[in-house]
């Protein structure tokens, strides 16, 4: 509860919420007001916003309204951002755990696949991952968690390994706790704070990883997201650029609401760094 | 005749809103001559230390001094401005802290430290300073003067880091030096060391000493005058001789009365039959090195070789680094030993495997030093004291049930249950360690400093709780500790141990009254205020 305190005395916090939590109800909303498949044609391509009052944000190049599939890409980046990083933290958190509660080789072999991922960059990785599984939705999403989990695996890592020497863990095991009783039940709730809050960058990059993919024309073209727009306005760029710029907006948007909610809730959950 | 060196009037210094209470120091008005140890004494949460920091003017940004004055070479502190501080700290007040190792910058040599102290208030040229810093640690006594200048802290033993730090303190001839539990974190023989060195130098310096602890021994050992202190308050001051033999304060007498007795209580009966054997026990850490070579090796423990009759305490006595901690992990099995077999109930527990041990855990049980850090801080109370049981079978409503009965027998509330530990106090989160280990129905429990973390009244409840649990259940206790005066309270036989080696064991009152081995004979005379205490215990007899 005094976490929850602490989180709304934070300006910058509470704007971040209130960004996300509008993010949130475009994507929701989606239905309601669009009833229409966004990806189907709506009128003259290249409409200027604010020129037509029913297309508000005007059209893009094949005459599709913009407002529209902003809407619906908020589902798409929200999901997109949500579910690869949950693939992310739940793979990073297993390997991390299981690294640094049992330490020597298990450490070893674990720590070097890790830098095996480090090593790449991310981006790369992703583009062979999409080359060989395909385009999809669904694999792009994989993709985009399978490339994420190796920062959140080595934070794990180290809370644990300054966790596992605790005497409230050495006191489990004097009970007769199995390890995996003592990793799930007593440290993981210990090491999770720091990892939750890490979980806003993965986001936030997620968000990033899928646009940049779609500006490649790489992302699944059946669905209207931010960066497929983005990737159509690319011909548009020189003259029609709010085409590229709308949806652009609205990643920076929710990118840096994420990073707001994340950074308040570092703040809220470790009080004493905030006071320092 | 000695003039008074600093003052403090009616000091009070106010604490941020929502703090437990309102002023960390209300109204503490005393004086500190030149040549003279007043020893300020009192529990923790006392304000002690907060005098210190408040005199330094070294407080958190929230805390204030609220009225009052501090009166030091013809100034009031309180009103003295950040410039004219600077040139009190180190030169005019010095201090020295508990815990060397975290007041030492570990990046720089011991001599480059205490020779930033001339370079900060004095125009010495780098020679003249070099030739003082040796000056200084030969004063201090360390070995080796010429190596420890040039050594890291982390080279240094704990005591050799402390005298490094009352070199530093001293360096400029301070009036006062203020000295905030110097000894606590130090180990007996060594705390001895300390404390005659403390004395020695400031009896040729005459400086001026505060001396903050909140142990009764220290204070019969080298106070000339006792301030004893409770929740920011002085209660009660006076000439050590008058505090410590003729207390009139109620808060004093029950800290007094709460200092361990040297001499062991009667001998009771022992059981014929031991329930623990413990016989050729060794424990040794390679470190480092490749195939081999320059690898460093502990032997942690050596050959250790012990019984423990049934229903009887086993003392298990030494200092840092004897090995006794690592024992104690090796007979509930949290360290592999290497050789040796550890008997219960006919049981070889060195040799079992780690699922027989899960399963075996329940007859032996331990509780930790650190009632801070031993329990899981994102549990609730009934729900540690239950997990044992739920582990081993009983489901969770019995167990909890069962929970709330162990709380009761261990002094605690049993509604206090839907609590998390850090809303108990050091004493109350121990009875619950107690009452998590206890929840087992063990035969054996292993205490590996229960009470070194607490104060001295809480310490003797929790002892005493302790020996009434022991007669109540019938458990046998291997029980580790560095104090002897607490080994010599609750504890049937003692064995010390130095360097991983058992030297002496037998029963308490005939260790502790005919001690053979040199080591323990030191052990005992290096007690603080072993004296004074001695003269009580006769007196009471």
């Amino acid at each position: 509860m005094d976490a929850v305190k602490r989180y709304f005395r934070s300006p910058a916090a509470v704007i971040g919420l209130i960004l996300l939590l509008l993010v949130i109800a475009m994507a929701v909303s989606a239905g309601f007001l669009y009833p229409r498949d966004p990806l189907a044609l709506a009128g003259r391509p290249l409409v200027w916003p604010f020129s037509n009052p029913r297309f508000l944000l005007g059209t893009d190049n094949s005459g599709r309204d913009i407002a529209a599939q902003i809407f619906y890409g908020a589902r798409i980046s929200l999901l997109i951002g949500g579910v690869a990083t949950m693939i992310a933290i739940l793979i990073g958190i297993l390997v991390g755990a299981f690294a640094g509660y049992y330490g020597g080789w298990v450490d070893n072999v674990l720590m070097r696949i890790t830098e095996a991922f480090q090593t790449l960059p991310n981006f790369v990785l992703l583009l062979v991952l999409v080359a060989v599984f395909g385009s999809t939705l669904t694999t792009v999403t994989i993709a985009v968690g399978v490339v994420s989990w190796p920062a959140p695996a080595r934070l794990t890592r180290a809370e644990f390994l300054s966790l596992r020497n605790r005497e409230f863990v050495q006191a489990g095991k004097t009970l007769g706790m199995k390890d995996v009783q003592l990793i799930l039940g007593e440290i993981l709730p210990n090491a999770l704070p720091p990892v939750i809050v890490y979980a806003s960058v993965v986001m936030a990059v997620a968000i990033l990883l899928e646009s940049a993919l779609a500006f490649l024309r790489l992302s699944d073209p059946n669905v209207a997201s931010w960066g497929n727009l983005i990737g159509l306005g690319r011909d548009v760029l020189r003259v029609q650029w709010y085409v590229s710029a709308i949806p652009g907006i609205a990643i920076l948007v929710t990118v840096l609401a994420v990073s707001l909610v994340g950074q308040g809730l570092n703040d809220a959950l470790n009080p004493r760094l905030k006071s320092r | 005749m000695s003039e008074t060196v600093l003052s403090l009037d009616g000091l009070t210094v106010r604490l941020p809103k929502g703090a437990d209470r309102p002023h960390a120091l209300s109204d503490v008005s005393l004086s500190v001559a030149s040549n003279e140890i007043l020893c300020v004494v009192g529990e923790s949460g006392s304000g002690k230390s907060m005098m210190a920091n408040a005199i330094m003017r070294l407080l958190p940004n929230e805390v204030t001094i609220e009225r009052g004055r501090m009166m030091f070479d013809g100034r009031d502190l309180c009103a003295a401005d950040p410039a004219a501080m600077r040139e009190v700290r180190g030169a005019g007040i010095a201090m020295i802290f508990q815990e060397p190792m975290t007041a030492l910058n570990p990046l720089r040599t011991i001599g480059d430290q205490i020779g930033e102290m001339f370079a900060i208030h004095t125009k010495l040229s780098k020679a003249e300073i070099n030739a003082r810093v040796q000056g200084l640690l030969e004063d201090v006594r360390i070995p080796d003067p010429k190596a420890a200048a040039k050594a890291y802290p982390h080279e240094l033993s704990g005591g050799q880091r402390q005298r490094a730090m009352i070199a530093m303190a001293l360096a400029l001839d301070p009036k006062l030096l203020i000295a905030d539990e110097p000894t606590t974190a130090l180990d007996v023989t060594t705390q001895a060391q300390i404390l005659k060195l403390i004395r020695d130098l400031q009896q040729r310096k005459k400086t001026a000493v505060l001396f903050i602890t909140h142990d009764f021994g220290v204070v019969a050992e080298i106070a000339d005058r006792v301030v004893v202190m409770q929740h920011g308050a002085i209660v009660e001051q006076g000439t050590a001789d008058a505090v410590l033999n003729d207390p009139q304060h109620a808060y004093t007498k029950q800290l007094i009365a709460a200092v361990p007795p040297l001499t062991a209580p009667p001998p009771r009966i022992l059981s014929g039959k031991d329930i623990l054997t413990i016989d050729g026990v060794s424990k040794t850490y390679r470190t480092g090195g490749f195939l081999g070579r320059g690898a460093r090796i502990t032997e942690a423990v050596k050959n250790v070789s012990l019984r423990l009759p049934r229903g009887a305490t086993l003392g298990i006595v030494g200092e840092s680094g004897s090995g006794k901690s690592t024992l104690a992990r090796c007979i509930v099995r949290l360290i592999d030993p290497d050789t040796g077999s550890i008997v219960l109930n006919g049981k070889d527990w060195a040799k079992l495997n780690r699922d027989e041990i899960r399963h075996e855990t329940r007859h032996i049980q331990m509780v930790f030093q650190d009632p801070f850090a031993s329990l899981n801080p994102r549990r609730k109370a009934a729900e540690l004291v239950a997990q044992g049981p739920i582990v081993h079978g009983t489901d969770r409503a019995t167990a909890m049930a069962e929970a709330r009965k162990l709380f009761e027998l261990v002094g605690l509330d049993p509604s206090a249950g839907d609590r998390y530990p850090h809303e108990f106090s050091g004493g109350q989160r121990q009875r619950i360690g107690l009452a998590r280990a206890l929840a087992l129905k063990p035969d054996v429990l292993v205490a590996d400093e229960p009470v070194s973390a607490l104060d001295v009244s809480v310490q003797a409840q929790v002892l005493k709780l302790l020996a009434g649990l022991r007669q109540q259940l019938g458990l046998s206790i291997i029980f580790i500790t560095h104090d002897l005066r607490v080994a010599a309270q609750i504890c049937d036989l003692v064995a010390v141990m130095k360097d991983g080696a058992v030297v002496e064991q037998g029963l308490t009152a005939e260790v502790f009254g005919k001690p053979q081995h040199p080591y323990t004979q030191a052990l005992l005379s290096a007690i603080p205020g072993g004296d004074f205490t001695r003269k009580r215990d006769a007196l009471i007899a």
